[in-house]
């Protein structure tokens, strides 16, 4: 498929490589002759050089067939309209990141002819709320219309999980639930039952939304939910955070050390959210407002290292929850390894919701895979297919069919029941199956079956 | 620098060059060469072998490749591609010594077309075929047609097509770096079959006819007779001159006409340059040599056939152009180093870089006079950057530099000025015959080894634009962390 991508900065950089990684014709568009430079330097794809609102540069970039053109430049306004001049130039799809909420509301949206129109900051905040809620998870994800939900935890030293053979995990919980993902290290893979759990793995589980809770008081981690939560950094996506938890009864305390930025917030944020003028990197303050006694500390100020050094002084303050804001992905390894386990990233969570639409708009052209979400820090995918009546594995209980390494069937969807699958459970035409998968891409259901190999057990 | 992928790759290039000598293999089986055929199948296994042994070496391979990487991969792989290739010369006995065989096959994959044999109708239809083959896979590169037809891992092969491909600045046609090596080659297959069903249909015989299109397609030179093109028919010898100079054109226009882009290759300024230049000079020439050939219609061929061989750097000839008057002459060596356009397959300067220094020259002089002045170099409308600029400048001092240091170094011979000259010149750009004893009459057999070696060493700098094997032999470039206590 064709992606245009118009302004190549962090997040159009992001864009580019995933878009680059899943086989799209890309072109980058960019003012910047260096910024083009090294973008076709590192990932292949084509580099146009001009403003994306130039009709010449649009044109160099044979806009007319393009498939999707996505503008996330800095500026609104610049966004707005190159999407608008490429969709009447021919560009089938558009996508512009508009930040200011104001331009979302009205008719602007839709006589723009925008297909979506991309907020990073309230999607960064949205994903920090729901961590928020199920504070236990790492990161959770729902699939297929919200039937089935990926849950990513890491397992703590008093972890049930520890030590238990996938074999016998439904035996011994007695839930319906898979251990679809494992992350040892900087390795991920997908587990067999022989496969033993131990302390320290990240692991992604799938069960139905409604079964979750229930699941996790078996497994004995369902907490208390957090209710006192310390933002730092007045961001904009600390607005948005703060307005989403405010209206839920979470006690919000929000520090920055611009007077100007506090005093708009005060402005626009419920009365109750505490708003603290003040250095965030000084531990004396953190301390006199309480450190010790939040429940969940969240990071967002503008700097990457700021974030992720406080981060790990409120970790080390034995706040339970803490999550950090990092953009550049080099550093979110590195603060892994620090031991921040809850790292948040605008310009990740931007690039999954463009891959997600590219997915779509290039299954609706041939392709088999209804939709694709990266799970495990994008090391694996979860692919959604279509069981149609000539695929071979139908008809057949899992434990027979031979599957290729590092794939698993997460959840099979029979007309309107969720199963997630054991052994004895078949594929059916008409259903819709849930793949996970590592390492492998995947075109079509028939893709994940190999004559020999690995059981499912 | 990560090695394993410059050896992995390099590994890739001598598989694939195992598989290209399987084609002068079939020639010499058609024509029953039995020596030829077990030089061949040796070379081949050699190839192989080597390739086979450094992809095992290096399986597993970290994918990231900069521009370093990138560098050191092109210039291994043209060095190793050239001392395989070397291999069925010196095997077959027809190129007894090996320094020979080597400049041979430099010569033939640089597209130079520069030989030491003094006698081309003794060697077997196979070794003749392998020669001119040669220059069709060098023309467009061999690294470009790896990536067309196997499938790169790296996103980052950009940098070493970037290394591969002659001019100042190195684009894609399509998004895919895998997709544009595609086109270039489908590009450049057609018009190779064209030039072959044109030279059939005015009666040239079926192997010459090939031998002399890879020749032309690639803008290399090798002949079959010793009088090069001179004794083919008025006609053959148009249809070659105009396929000499459509294969220094810049593929990239081909492109645009094939997306019927018109009003783009219209506009191309570097097309008009080039036209313009060979216009002008064909013009000269046939003035100049009129008195020679008498008749208008025969001195234009000569002419024009001249000048097309000589500014597309192929170097076939129809006279001995050694016999001309001065100014023809002058005007031919200065030809040599104008060269083609960027993104083709012919050598030189490129036609491209020499408009962008004269423009720089003539806003530096506008700069001098109106001391204030601010002006910025465009070509087609679109400005370039000052890097890319002063990247251009570089490139030709570096140029004149290493003319100066090849000339003083084929010197120590007892050869005339003119010769050595016009030697050093001839193979930096790639082009073949010189004038005096490397005339299109003579060879460059008369070369000790050590200048033979220079001289292909010459030939694969000019052909890689310098560049490249600069940085790839930088010592820097190939040091490991010391194991510090």
């Amino acid at each position: 498929m064709k992606v245009i991508v118009v302004g190549c900065g962090k997040i159009g950089t992001a864009l580019v490589a995933g878009l680059a990684e899943e086989g799209h014709d890309v072109v980058a568009v960019d003012t910047d002759p260096q910024v083009i430079e090294e973008i076709t330097n590192i990932y292949d794809v084509m580099g146009v050089c001009g403003s994306g609102t130039d009709y010449d540069t649009l044109l160099e970039a044979d806009v007319q067939n393009t498939d999707l053109m996505v503008a996330v430049t800095a500026l609104d306004e610049l966004n707005m309209l190159s999407c608008y001049i490429g969709g009447k130039m021919g560009a089938a799809h558009t996508i512009a990141r508009i930040r200011r909420p104001e331009y979302n509301i009205g008719i602007l949206p839709q006589h723009l002819g925008l297909s979506m129109s991309i907020n990073p900051e309230q999607l960064a905040a949205k994903k920090i709320y729901n961590i928020l809620q199920l504070p236990f998870a790492v990161k959770t994800e729902m699939f297929s219309q919200k039937s089935f939900e990926i849950v990513e935890m890491i397992l703590k030293e008093d972890s049930k999980l520890v030590g238990v053979h996938l074999k016998e995990i439904r035996s011994k919980f007695k839930q319906n639930f898979l251990v679809c993902a494992v992350q040892r290290g900087e390795t991920v893979c997908i587990p067999d039952g022989d496969f033993i759990l131990c302390q320290g793995d990240k692991i992604g589980l799938v069960a139905a939304p409604s079964e979750i809770n229930k699941l996790m008081r078996a497994l004995g981690v369902l907490g208390k939910q957090a209710r006192n939560v310390m933002i730092l950094g007045g961001s904009r996506v600390a607005y948005y955070l703060a307005k989403m938890l405010s209206s839920w009864s979470f006690s919000v305390k929000i520090i920055d050390q611009d007077r100007n930025v506090c005093t708009e917030l005060s402005k626009v944020l419920p009365p109750k959210t505490v708003i603290i003028h003040g250095d965030g990197a000084r531990q004396e303050l953190l301390k006199e407002e309480g450190i010790e006694m939040m429940d969940a500390f969240v990071s967002l100020t503008g700097m990457d290292e700021e974030n992720i050094l406080i981060s790990i002084f409120a970790a080390v303050s034995k706040v339970p929850k803490v999550i950090a804001k990092v953009n550049r992905p080099e550093l979110i390894s590195m603060a892994q390894k620090l031991g921040l386990d809850c790292i948040i990233s605008p310009r990740k969570i931007v690039s999954d919701v463009v891959l997600r639409y590219a997915r779509a708009l290039e299954n609706s052209k041939g392709s088999n895979v209804e939709t694709l979400y990266k799970i495990m820090d994008g090391k694996a995918e979860v692919l959604e297919f279509n069981v149609s009546s000539d695929f071979e594995g139908k008809n057949i209980p899992l434990k027979d069919l031979t599957l290729k390494e590092n794939i698993l069937i997460g959840g099979i969807y029979h007309g309107k029941k969720v199963i997630i699958p054991s052994g004895f459970d078949q594929i059916m035409a008409g259903d819709k199956v849930i793949v996970i998968s590592s390492g492998w891409h995947l075109n079509d259901l028939s893709d994940i079956l190999q004559t020999k190999g690995v059981k499912y057990e | 620098m990560n090695r394993r992928i410059v050896i992995y790759m390099v590994g890739q290039i001598m598989r694939l060059e195992s598989a290209l000598l399987l084609l002068p293999m079939a020639v010499a089986i058609t024509y029953r060469e039995f020596h030829g055929i077990a030089a061949f199948g040796f070379t081949a296994a050699v190839a192989f072998l080597i390739g086979m042994t450094l992809i095992g070496m290096t399986k597993k391979h970290d994918k990231v490749m900069f521009a370093r990487e990138g560098f050191s991969i092109v210039t291994l792989a043209w060095i190793l591609l050239s001392l395989v290739g070397a291999l069925p010369f010196y095997l077959s006995g027809e190129i007894p010594n090996f320094c020979n065989a080597f400049f041979e096959t430099v010569s033939g994959f640089t597209t130079t077309g520069a030989s030491i044999l003094d006698n081309v109708e003794v060697m077997s239809k196979g070794m003749l075929f392998w020669r001119s083959f040669t220059h069709w896979i060098g023309g467009m590169g061999i690294l470009v047609l790896m990536m067309a037809i196997i499938p790169t891992e790296s996103g980052r092969s950009m940098h070493m097509m970037r290394a591969e491909m002659p001019g100042p600045v190195v684009g894609k046609l399509v998004p895919k770096i895998r997709d544009t090596a595609k086109i270039l080659y489908i590009i450049y297959l057609v018009l190779t079959a064209i030039e072959f069903v044109f030279l059939l249909i005015g009666g040239m015989p079926v192997f010459d006819s090939l031998v002399h299109t890879l020749g032309t397609a690639g803008t290399g030179g090798f002949g079959i007779k010793a009088d090069s093109i001179a004794s083919y028919s008025p006609y053959l010898q148009w249809v070659i001159a105009v396929f000499m100079v459509v294969f220094s054109v810049n593929f990239n226009l081909f492109y645009l006409l094939l997306l019927k882009r018109f009003e783009l290759v219209l506009k191309n300024t570097e097309l008009w340059f080039f036209i313009t230049v060979i216009a002008i000079s064909t013009l000269m020439i046939s003035f100049s040599i009129m008195p020679i050939y008498g008749n208008y219609g025969d001195s234009l061929r000569y002419s024009f056939f001249q000048v097309s061989s000589v500014i597309s750097t192929t170097g076939y000839s129809t006279a001995d152009f050694n016999m001309w008057p001065s100014l023809a002459k002058n005007i031919l060596f200065i030809l040599m180093f104008v060269g083609g356009c960027a993104g083709s397959t012919a050598g030189g300067i490129k036609i491209s870089r020499i408009i962008i220094m004269l423009k720089a020259v003539y806003n530096n002089i506008k700069q001098q006079y109106h001391s204030r002045s601010v002006s910025t170099v465009s070509i087609d409308g679109k400005a370039l950057d000052q890097m890319t600029l002063s990247r251009v400048t570089n490139y030709f001092i570096v140029y004149m530099l290493l003319n100066v240091a090849v000339f003083l170094l084929i010197s120590f011979e007892q050869w005339d000025f003119e010769t050595n000259l016009t030697a050093t010149v001839s193979c930096i750009n790639n082009v073949g015959p010189g004038f005096s004893k490397v005339g299109p009459a003579g060879s460059y057999s008369g070369y000790s080894d050590f200048s033979t070696i220079v001289l292909s060493l010459a030939m694969l700098f000019g052909r890689l634009e310098i560049f490249p094997i600069l940085l790839a032999i930088n010592p820097g470039n190939w040091i490991r962390p010391r194991k510090l206590r």
